[in-house]
């Protein structure tokens, strides 16, 4: 059981404000993923709840029962720390019993836990090496299977992934994903790679200079962006934004489209544009278009489409596709 | 981008390590080798270096004069006992100061370090009637006490630095994990300072070991350490240099030996995080 909500929640360090006010509702078994870009309050946030900071004002509650003032080691949580932050002086058994045995658990109980725990994250075979022995990949896991021994009320993730190489990541993103499905435990994972919040979430929380921008799934927050900053985060590449005569020809401030959402035409179109640089990816080709009368422009068009530097287009937005916002940059419905 | 250097350079170098290093290691060579002369060839003019009679008379003298494993025993409680004392009072202090400092800290850290600055003497004479008062003077645990408090700012300053290397993220994971303050102390932050927490006892041993001012001034028999064992030899009876200087290389031995072994654990602590 692990529900999280917040209520109020605020935090200053000395006279800088990082998150003003926060209320927001994690339910039992959700995966819950933090993002928005560096310096936006996610990991404090994520470190409030943990109880490695204290809150400036406001409440934590956690299944059910207030936690505000609950030292870290009572809140019944797991943390995996970006630096795995494992104890280098005990081997991965001992990494992985630490909880336990702090827990006060007999002997047998803990060598049960901890062999289990190292079947599920293919760690049996390491279980008496040092950390500094292992690779970056089998580190991350010796840091889950810390995590999970205990059985918390929720597992919280401070970017788990981001010491690793790009494949790995992949890997791993998967990993942690098929733990969810199996253990149904509330997670909280914080991240700047909107693919991963993307991938990973039942539900992404958009952080943004200490407030909350927009909850939603992650399909939701792709399809009804509440505004701009929402729109231009997630999604990749970004979408692209109008202003100006267009914009008004929708009635709106500015309008967004993305870049998949475009149609291209060697012959006719909405707007016709030259081709500046052409990003070849294999299955697909961004093409960077400029426009005239609006910019560059963004177009994601399939990998066979025959199109170079400095070819004639003509660019048309997909009906029903463009996203409209007034001018303190909200959607508009 | 490697530097080369010429073997000539090299060969420099390495005559004026050894300069400096005998130069360093002359007194005491010196006063091992007296050690070994009578008593007149100890202040013959000009002194042999190497071509005397050697001797062992003054061991044998020394020996029957004053009792050197007394002393030596002082001399251990006194040097493990205050050093041991002052790193359960340090760890603590140092861990408060390294990982949840406040605007305040590191000018508590540099009174601490002032209080060194201070001439001993200075405060010799209440010192020595708050021990005749309390019945400390002449006292194994009143020397433990006041080396502990001597050595203290040392102590706590040596450990604060091998702390502030240790990444705050595993002590906030073991917080995570369900440790107490004191486990946390207990499982993960003294396993990972034992080499720093290795070189600061060895360290302070020394200090203490050699410590020679207050051992004197605060001891008459009793209590009386090495270093009051090789004052005793410059009496009122005139100088022997023979006999002072095989007092002296007793009480030296073991605290060199201690150092030799030892001295890898040392320098790796004495120059922690001023390499990295």
């Amino acid at each position: 059981m692990g529900s999280i909500t917040l209520k109020n929640v605020s935090k200053v360090f000395g006279a800088h404000t990082v998150i003003p006010s926060i209320d927001l509702a994690i339910d039992n078994g959700e995966f819950v993923v933090f993002v928005g870009p560096s310096g936006c309050g996610k990991s404090t946030l994520l470190r409030l709840i943990a109880g490695l900071e204290d809150v400036s004002g406001g409440q934590i509650v956690i299944d059910g029962k207030d936690a505000t003032d609950l030292p870290p080691a009572k809140r019944r949580l797991s943390m995996v720390f970006q630096s795995y932050a494992l104890y280098p002086h005990m081997s991965v058994r001992s990494n992985i019993a630490f909880p336990l045995k702090m827990a006060g658990e007999d002997k047998s109980a803990i060598d049960r836990k901890v062999e289990d725990a190292a079947r599920v994250l293919n760690l049996t075979d390491y279980l008496d090496r040092k950390p500094r022995q292992l690779s970056g990949g089998q580190r991350q896991r010796v840091a889950i299977g810390r995590a999970i021994v205990r059985q918390p009320a929720a597992f919280l993730f401070d970017e788990p992934l981001s010491n690793l190489d790009a494949a790995l990541r992949v890997n791993m993103r998967l990993e942690i994903s098929q733990l969810h499905q199996q253990l149904k435990t509330t997670m909280v994972y914080v991240t700047h790679d909107q693919v991963e919040a993307m991938t990973m979430a039942d539900k992404i929380v958009v952080l943004n200079k200490g407030n909350v921008e927009q909850v939603g799934s992650p399909l939701e927050l792709y399809r009804r962006p509440a505004n701009l900053f929402v729109a231009g985060f997630i999604g990749s590449p970004r979408m692209n934004f109008i202003t100006g005569e267009i914009a008004r020809g929708y009635s709106a401030h500015t309008v967004g489209v993305r870049p998949e959402h475009i149609d291209l035409s060697t012959s006719t179109g909405a707007w016709r544009g030259t081709v500046g640089v052409a990003e070849h990816l294999g299955s697909d080709t961004f093409l960077h278009v400029a426009v005239d009368g609006v910019g560059t422009l963004t177009a994601r068009v399939g990998g066979d489409f025959p199109v170079k530097h400095g070819d004639q287009v003509y660019l048309s937005p997909q009906e029903g596709r463009v996203q409209r916002f007034n001018e303190e940059g909200l959607a508009i419905r | 981008m490697a530097r080369t250097v010429s073997s000539q350079r090299k060969i420099v170098n390495t005559v004026l390590a050894w300069t400096i290093g005998v130069l360093i290691f002359f007194p005491i060579l010196w006063t091992v080798l007296t050690s070994f002369k009578t008593e007149a060839e100890a202040i013959a003019s000009p002194p042999s270096l190497l071509f005397f009679d050697w001797t062992f008379e003054n061991y044998r003298e020394v020996q029957v004069r004053s009792d050197y494993f007394k002393h030596f025993m002082n001399s251990v409680v006194i040097s493990f006992g205050s050093t041991l004392l002052g790193l359960l009072i340090a760890i603590p202090a140092a861990w408060a100061m390294a990982f949840a400092p406040t605007p305040k800290t590191k000018d508590v850290l540099m009174w601490m370090l002032s209080t060194k600055m201070m001439p001993a003497v200075g405060v010799l004479v209440p010192m020595y009637l708050l021990f005749r008062n309390t019945g400390l003077l002449d006292t194994r645990i009143g020397l433990v006490m006041i080396l502990t408090l001597i050595n203290l700012p040392i102590i706590i300053w040596m450990l604060y630095t091998y702390f502030k290397e240790i990444p705050g993220e595993i002590l906030e994971a073991a917080r995570m994990d369900g440790a107490s303050l004191a486990k946390e102390i207990v499982y993960v932050l003294t396993p990972m300072a034992v080499p720093g927490i290795a070189s600061t006892l060895l360290l302070n041993i020394i200090l203490a070991w050699n410590e020679a001012f207050w051992t004197l001034n605060l001891t008459a028999s009793k209590a009386a350490p090495l270093t009051a064992f090789i004052a005793s030899y410059s009496s009122p009876e005139g100088l022997f240099y023979a006999k002072l200087s095989a007092a002296s290389t007793m009480a030296i031995a073991p605290i060199l030996i201690l150092g030799w072994f030892s001295q890898k654990q040392l320098v790796r602590g004495l120059t922690f995080g001023a390499v990295k």
